[in-house]
């Protein structure tokens, strides 16, 4: 059935058709409304589903955490600052490797208060052990929640599904809803042998020492690992039941591109477009979508980009005293290929601003007239 | 010990607890009472140690081992998902020490004693932070030694009041216990079993290492803190209706405090101010136990 959505409540819409059983959630603009949804959708019954409504996002980790470490399907969304919050209950959730599944809406950290898009705030998590899925529209919102559940449960990681403030979470645009039975079939009741259970009692999270807890480091990462190929293989299956299909990294017209930009998210969508006008003009240019950051697809950056002469990086997020993320990890990827392109950081957009056609034109355009990428990153449409 | 004391035995040995440790003795006897059908919820706190390294335990009931400052939210996040698996006969146990309870993880603890989650929340008090090495926590006495609070600058101020913080939430059962009375100990925890709500427990448990006790002094001293009124032992049922459940013996506090090497450095004066302190929170005890309940007061 086709609606026309809000991002946010196009996930709270593949929270109810997962079927979560336990939801804690902390008002924070601009994740707020989809909380909200789901607290109707609890009190009408719609979803069967116990809603904790915590005094603070580090609460609602906690208490998903422990919900998941009991055995049923648990939720939380937060933003920026409640994301924050939440940090050391990350590396709790992904240690104890649990399939939680947390929607984050990128917005820009405090000070200055600001509630617009930027995606500093779950980059900043990248070591937490979690998966990272950033997200281009308001359909890939809704589908990737689902695929995030499969995923989780497979490897036994928490999964974040990220997606900008404003313009997706509060942009509506048409979101085809699957049927609950056809989701039931494709993501059915999963089942754990290490769960809290008096009939089975087991201690989870104990101490451990040095003897040890390198091997359980060693695990989590084989598990990242074995994420890489089961998201294409769960978007292949995706595709199967439901026609539309996701990848970890999406290559738009790569193949004869010699200078290829890449980017992630909602800025995608003007990408796609200034492209397209650009190869009408018989340039020969390419487009990179990295919708999974953790686990970061090398193979797939590095198969892609290689044997280009540049590759075009825009980040809207930074971390300070380095640069934009993406691209930083864009290079790390690169760094022993032979063939590999020269790397272009761009840094657009932070706290909300626009990241126009035009300005990506702009940087594209920059970028394709300077020999040399300059080894810190370029801050585009700054006051001057 | 009479008859009806539990014989079962939930915690085994080969835990790594020091002698005479009053939170191994009070895990005891609230296992003891609470039977195996129960989820344990462990903060950072000595319990992380006590219960052994991965992969040994000794409870033989489901523990979860979580961050400092999430014991109570943890908490509700296993009742939830208890509720949701049809399991709400499975006690959920939240066993914190007391910088767990009344300092880092006081606001988990309220929000989910607002809601009213259906948990038992026992806090086994040493007054101080012991697993990081004998820091002050706001449970920490007035003018004793810590690590943090040396007796040239010994902790100011009286301990923070918890019984009543939770009473203001109108929890629907709170108590303190002490692990010199496991009888008491245990009847308060199994009627808090019985109860629906949240249900918190404040149990005295001397730490020998932390006091600066021998070990087998650590039953002899709990018992005069509640018989010099210093910690004296009661329910209060639905933060209202107050009952003192054992007699103090009047014993001066003084003979509380020269038994412990924590509070050596005490001179008369500072024994005479705390004496006056216990005195006039014992008669504020007094007069809560006379006031009738809100229910009493209804026509
Ligand atoms: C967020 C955080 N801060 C600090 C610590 C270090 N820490 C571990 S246990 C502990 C003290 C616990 O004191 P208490 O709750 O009184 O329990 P006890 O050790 O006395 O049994 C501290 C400070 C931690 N684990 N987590
Ligand atoms: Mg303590």
């Amino acid at each position: 059935m086709k609606k026309v959505l809000m991002g946010n409540h196009a996930a709270s819409q593949a929270v109810k058709l997962a079927r979560v059983k336990m939801i804690a959630a902390y008002p924070i603009t601009p994740q707020t409304q989809i909380v909200e949804e789901l607290s109707e959708m609890c009190g009408s019954g719609a979803l069967d589903a116990k809603f904790l409504k915590v005094e603070s996002e580090h609460s609602a980790m906690a208490s998903c955490i422990a919900a998941s470490a009991t055995g049923v399907r648990a939720f939380t969304a937060t933003s920026a600052n409640g994301l924050a919050l939440m940090h050391e209950l990350l590396h709790w959730a992904a240690g104890a490797r649990l399939p939680l599944v947390m929607v984050n809406v990128n917005r820009a950290m405090a000070p200055g208060w600001n509630i617009w898009c930027d995606q500093s705030d779950s980059l900043s998590q990248r070591d937490t052990g979690w998966l990272q899925f950033y997200v281009e529209d308001n359909q890939e919102v809704l589908d990737t929640v689902l695929m995030a559940y499969a995923i989780a449960e497979k490897v036994l990681l928490p999964v974040m599904v990220c997606y900008d403030a404003f313009f997706l979470s509060h942009t509506y645009e048409p979101v085809d809803i699957p049927a609950q039975q056809e989701v039931d079939k494709w993501l059915p009741e999963h089942k754990r042998d290490f769960i809290l259970d008096t009939n089975n009692p087991k201690s989870l999270n104990a101490l451990v020492m040095p003897d040890l807890y390198m091997e359980m480091r060693y695990k989590l990462e084989q598990a990242h690992q074995a994420a890489i190929p089961l998201v294409n293989e769960t978007g292949a299956s995706f595709y199967k039941a439901f026609g539309r299909r996701y990848h970890a990294v999406e290559a738009i017209h790569c193949e004869d591109a010699e200078v290829v930009l890449v980017t992630s998210s909602s800025t995608t969508s003007p990408a796609r477009l200034v492209i397209e006008e650009m190869r009408n003009r018989g340039i020969k240019i390419g487009l990179v979508k990295i919708r999974m950051f953790r686990p970061f697809p090398v193979e797939d950056v590095c198969r892609i980009l290689c044997g280009k002469k540049k590759a075009v990086v825009i980040d809207r997020n930074f971390s300070f005293g380095k640069g934009g993320i993406f691209a930083d990890e864009i290079r790390g990827a690169l760094c022993n290929e032979t063939h590999r392109p020269l790397v272009y950081g761009y840094i657009a957009g932070l706290g909300g601003r626009d990241i126009t056609p035009e300005l990506v034109r702009e940087i594209v355009e920059e970028a394709c007239q300077t020999k040399h990428p300059p080894s810190l990153a370029l801050w585009k449409g700054l006051i001057k | 010990m009479r008859n009806d004391y539990p014989h079962d035995e939930l915690l085994q040995s080969g835990h790594l607890a020091c002698q005479g440790c009053g939170g191994t003795m009070t895990m005891r006897h609230c296992l003891k009472a609470l039977g195996p059908d129960t989820i344990c919820i462990i903060p950072a706190c000595c319990w992380t140690i006590i219960s052994g390294n991965f992969p040994y335990s000794a409870l033989t009931v489901p523990v979860l081992h979580t961050a400092f400052e999430t014991t109570a939210a943890a908490a509700s996040g296993v009742r939830a998902a208890l509720d949701m698996q049809g399991k709400p006969n499975t006690t959920v146990l939240g066993f914190a020490g007391d910088g767990g309870t009344f300092d880092i993880g006081l606001q988990s603890l309220s929000g989910a004693a607002e809601r009213n989650e259906d948990i038992i929340y026992i806090c086994y008090d040493n007054e101080a932070y012991m697993n990081t090495g004998i820091q002050r926590s706001s449970a920490t006495p007035e003018l004793a030694w810590t690590t943090t609070t040396p007796e040239t600058r010994p902790k100011l101020g009286p301990k923070k009041n918890m019984i009543q913080i939770l009473a203001a939430h109108k929890a629907p059962y709170c108590a303190t216990a002490n692990v010199a009375w496991p009888e008491d100990l245990i009847r308060k925890v199994k009627r808090a079993a019985g109860i629906r709500g949240t249900k918190f427990i404040h149990v005295l448990s001397p730490c020998p290492p932390g006091w600066k006790i021998s070990s087998e002094m650590s039953i002899e001293i709990a018992r005069l803190a509640t018989h010099s009124k210093v910690f004296p032992i009661y329910e209060v049922i639905n933060g209202e209706e107050y009952h003192i459940n054992i007699a103090p013996k009047n014993v001066p506090v003084k003979d509380y405090l020269r038994a412990q090497g924590r509070f050596r450095h005490l001179s008369n004066e500072d024994i005479q101010h705390i004496q006056t302190r216990i005195d006039y929170e014992w008669k504020i005890l007094l007069q809560r136990e006379m006031t009738e309940s809100f229910q009493k007061n209804m026509p």
